[in-house]
């Protein structure tokens, strides 16, 4: 079994996303039968190609994936750097679960409603302080250039780079770098810069690329967010596979396909620069200045931290506003009239998704961290890491748009026989969950000092013994960070689940975005928190078993207090 | 005397013949039983759109009626879009699924019909075999036999009727611009108070078609294939007023609502002051819930607005057409459409002749109170037939490359 676990995971990346790359290849040529189309050609590509606004759509997508990383990263580092082991790490820390936990499409709507000219900002400052007694006609969500989705998807991505960094901080010795250098005279943010982030950025390159793919693909905030003409590309492809006209699936085959090339060529970019930073940075790393812009860059930590935690918070006031709101018009800063109408709503209909939904997360994140654990005992084991191919399997899901092949998945699932219905859910969120859970945790695993298991091995355990009793309560804290990880990313799953549940599985997430089309902010701002609940308690447990487990063991928890 | 005999025997054969044609198989009552016999047990997958609340729970409703009464379940599948249940069932077919489909039962109507009909992806003629649809009275109602001017041939059973309508707050503005000339002056008054949904969404596409059909020098074209007809001069009216009305829109056209939910959360918002919705209830039922002002009136173009109708329909490779047939029919019982045209519950008008119905029956839809905000059926003004299918998505391409490219 373990020996098999590579193969296994191999086949659970590559299958589905291979025959969904084909369902959406072939069709782009003009092959789709069904609809009458049998002629190999590039006259799809064509019509693809002369689509107004496509230019612009993919210049989007390749901005949205890069300033999003390139932000995210930057405000991620800083971050750390103005606050490791400082008083209010501890906070950071605890901050992030609950950023983290919080789905993409809620997250959006609060952005939107915290800065829309009619929104809970403007209605906090009018018209006392703005003057506005009507919404002023400024184009603030779902501009043309895309900063509100960038900024949204940043709100999001942060949070998510920030736990990818902290899980490794005590392996690389982060700590006694800082000691060293900062006795050496280095600033504390100089410090960090030089002496951690050079250790501690290949161990983030996997969750960076992961963010640029889906910041540069992404639908649902997208949709809420971003430019409407022209979209982001995926959106269009969306709204291609959508019309009722079915020839139009060929152009959205053509688009997954572009897509896919879009994506890919952001990540290509990422990494020239990357390449280029390090050949530059290596002279400055070794000048021996012992100064980083520290009082700029200080105060911008300072203030852009808690400015991120304000707002994230405000968000989810007026999305808790909304969801007691009868009455609430502009500009009043609270709501006229209260109901729980809404929330009783939710009550009468939510048992049933939100069971559906733990269940399924449940299923497909702990099947995932058990291949994920497969496989990396195996390399243990064997003493070597896993094949570049296999590596990049990895990505294969985050990189494949969705959109792209999950019209191909479902006819996969169809033609093994297989009916729509929770198991086949479950089986897809795996596609897109193993990623995730493996990109959290493989790197801590493999730094994992060969020496602890080398010791027990000496004292007459056996191998099983020392992944049981040693490896995997070292590993405690990590392993389960990427399980609450693997849970967020399945509750957060829309298309895989409508697509493959043929709309007969309802979770947290289909039944939000439901409504979302029907736009009563009120129930939305309900479904919402409702959605946002069950990941935090993920991680709310992923943080305190440990601590439970551990309560007198703390050099086990790998952090400092 | 022969033709005495001849005249009967022609009156015979009228009478028997639709009894021995295939479309019409099912149509006695032995049939009928069968059928309900053979759907006990069934869970009918429905699919149908699920962005409104009340709308869910009507269908819900009617799910319990068919279960206590027919012994069957009824899932609600919720569609974000009518098109992901074509594209299932599209993928069932390219796989070779010809029968146990995921789809029993769609709420479809114009362009999805017509792909699917197109496409071949629809049971046989089923509807003339319901004991209710003769309440229908198609031989009166003509309207019901086309769906955006596509045959239905009994391929989907009519189900609702829906109008455009448009609303604003009575108390800010009591004469509103009745026209689409008019609606371009009131936006020269007042820029940025005024926005149509992002075509393709349906409410945005419909807004065009209401302005062509408004200002087409001739209208014929727009109800034959969109191929047919010199494009560029029919819809010049079109360009030619959205270029004058884009710089007067909310956000100055950079930006559009996505749909019509959106657009009622900006009317909600105070930031536009004119909206539309294809139902009457859209209004009354934001008002009930205090998401829109009490003096919120619907209103109509004097020149009338777009309406249709909407059907449902089954694949045909439904698992459970039985069920689906035992549903429809329901569907289309006086006591459900009363239930649906009630703003309490729905607010969306019946697809019954009144005269095919008891005097009771009639006089309850007659008296019905539609609501604070909806007109009186006598003053919805004249229908627009909804153009041919194909309009459709020529404009909205035409639409996205004057439009939404910068």
């Amino acid at each position: 079994m373990l020996r098999a676990s590579p193969y296994l995971v191999a086949a659970i990346l590559a299958g589905p996303v291979l025959a969904g790359a084909l369902g959406a290849l072939v069709p782009s040529f003009g092959y789709l039968p069904v609809l009458g189309h049998a002629d190999f050609g590039l006259d799809v590509w064509r019509r693809l190609f002369d689509w107004p606004g496509l230019g612009g759509s993919v210049l989007l997508s390749l901005a949205s994936g890069l300033v999003t990383a390139g932000v995210s990263l930057g405000l991620a580092m800083l971050f750390l750097a103005v606050f490791f082991e400082t008083r209010a790490f501890g906070w950071l820390r605890k901050a992030i679960a609950p950023l983290l936990a919080v789905p993409h499409a809620a997250a959006a709507f609060a952005l939107a409603f915290l800065i829309a000219p009619s929104g809970f900002l403007a209605r906090l400052l009018s018209p006392w302080a703005t003057g506005w007694q009507r919404p002023p006609d400024l184009l603030i969500v779902q501009d043309e250039l895309g900063l509100s989705l960038m900024a949204g998807l940043v709100m999001k991505e942060v949070p998510f780079l920030l736990l990818m960094a902290l899980a490794p901080l005590a392996q690389i010795r982060a700590e006694q770098n800082m000691h060293m250098a900062r006795a050496l005279g280095y600033g504390r943010i100089s410090a960090w810069f030089k002496t951690v982030v050079p250790a501690l950025y290949p161990l983030l390159r996997l969750p960076v690329y992961a963010v640029i793919a889906y910041s540069s693909a992404n639908i649902d905030v997208a949709l809420i967010l971003g430019p409407v003409a022209p979209p982001l590309l995926a959106v269009q492809v969306l709204r291609w596979s959508n019309d009722p006209e079915l020839d139009y699936r060929l152009l959205a085959a053509a688009g997954a396909v572009l897509q896919f090339g879009v994506t890919a060529s952001a990540i290509a970019l990422w990494v020239g620069i990357e390449r280029l930073l390090m050949a530059t940075g290596r002279g400055w790393l070794e000048s021996g200045k012992r100064t980083f812009a520290e009082g700029g860059l200080r105060v911008a930590g300072r203030t852009l931290f808690p400015a991120l935690l304000l707002a994230a918070a405000l968000g989810v006031v007026a999305l808790a506003l909304s969801a007691f709101t009868r009455v609430w018009r502009f500009p009043d800063a609270l709501p006229r009239r209260w109901t729980f109408d809404h929330w009783q709503k939710v009550a009468e209909t939510s048992a049933e998704p939100v069971w559906a939904t733990i269940w399924i997360a449940a299923v497909a994140a702990g099947l995932s961290l058990a291949l994920v654990l497969a496989m990396l005992e195996n390399e243990r084991r064997a003493g070597k890491r896993a094949g570049r191919p296999l590596e990049f399997l990895f990505y294969v899901p985050l990189l494949v748009p969705q959109i792209g092949f999950l019209f191909g998945l479902v006819l996969l699932a169809e033609l093994a026989g297989l009916m729509p219905g929770g198991g086949l859910v479950a089986a897809g969120h795996v596609v897109f969950v193993l990623p995730y859970v493996y990109l959290t945790l493989s790197e801590s695993y493999r730094r994992l000092d060969p020496a602890w298991s080398r010791l027990a091995r000496t004292l007459g355990k056996g191998e099983g013994a020392v992944f049981w009793k040693v490896t995997l309560p070292m590993l405690l804290t990590p392993a389960l960070a990427a399980l609450a990880v693997g849970l967020a990313v399945s509750i957060g799953q829309y298309l895989v689940t409508r697509l493959l549940g043929a709309g007969r599985i309802d979770t947290v997430t289909t039944e939000a975005i439901a409504l979302a089309a029907g736009g009563d902010r009120r129930l939305i701002g309900a479904w919402a928190l409702t959605q946002a609940v069950l990941p935090i308690l993920g991680f709310g447990l992923a943080l305190a078993v440990p601590r439970l487990v551990w309560r007198h063991r703390r050099g086990m928890l790998g952090e400092t207090q | 005397m022969p033709v005495l005999l001849r005249l009967a025997l022609l009156a015979l054969t009228v009478f028997l013949l639709p009894l021995l044609t295939p479309a019409t198989a099912g149509s006695s009552k032995a049939d009928w039983d069968k059928i309900v016999a053979a759907a006990k047990g069934q869970t009918v997958y429905w699919n149908a759109w699920g962005g409104d609340t009340r709308i869910n729970a009507y269908i819900a409703w009617a799910g319990e009626q068919v279960a206590e009464r027919y012994d069957l379940e009824v899932v609600h599948v919720k569609l974000t879009d009518t098109a992901e249940a074509v594209s299932r069932v599209l993928a069932e077919k390219t796989a070779g699924r010809i029968e146990g489909g995921a789809v029993d039962l769609i709420w479809i109507n114009g362009e999805n019909f017509a792909a699917m009909k197109r496409n071949g992806l629809l049971l046989e003629p089923w509807t003339e075999g319901l004991p209710n649809f003769a309440l229908t009275d198609q031989a009166n109602n003509p309207d019901l036999a086309l769906d955006f001017g596509v045959p239905v041939d009994g391929l989907e059973m009519p189900w609702s009727r829906a109008r455009l309508v448009f609303y604003r707050d009575e108390a800010a503005l009591p004469e509103p611009p009745r026209s689409s000339a008019a609606l371009l002056e009131w936006a020269k008054k007042n820029p940025g108070r005024f926005t149509y949904p992002l075509p393709p969404s349906f409410l945005g596409t419909t807004f065009l078609k209401q302005v062509l059909l408004e200002r087409a020098a001739n209208r014929d074209a727009l109800y034959r294939p969109a191929g047919e007809a010199d494009f560029a001069s029919v819809t010049a009216p079109l360009w030619d007023y959205l270029d004058a009305l884009h710089p007067l829109l909310w956000r100055k056209a950079r930006s559009f609502p996505e749909n019509a939910g959106a657009m009622r959360r900006l009317m909600s918002d105070g930031e536009i002051e004119i909206a539309f919705a294809f139902s009457q209830s859209e209004a009354t039922a934001g008002i009930e819930s205090g998401e829109l002002p009490e003096t919120v009136r619907n209103y109509v173009f004097d020149v009338g607005t777009i309406g249709n109708v909407s059907f449902v329909a089954i694949p045909f490779n439904a698992a459970h057409s039985e069920g689906a047939r035992v549903l429809a029919n329901f569907l289309l019982s006086p006591e459900a459409q009363l239930r649906k045209q009630d703003p309490e519950f729905w607010g969306s008008a019946t697809v019954l002749a009144l005269d095919a119905l008891t005097a009771d029956e009639a006089e309850a839809f007659r008296s019905m109170d539609l609501g604070p905000a909806a007109l009186p059926a006598d003053r919805l003004g004249s229908m627009l037939a909804e153009p041919y299918p194909s309009w459709t998505d020529a404009l909205e391409e035409e639409w996205n490359r004057r439009y939404a490219v910068r």
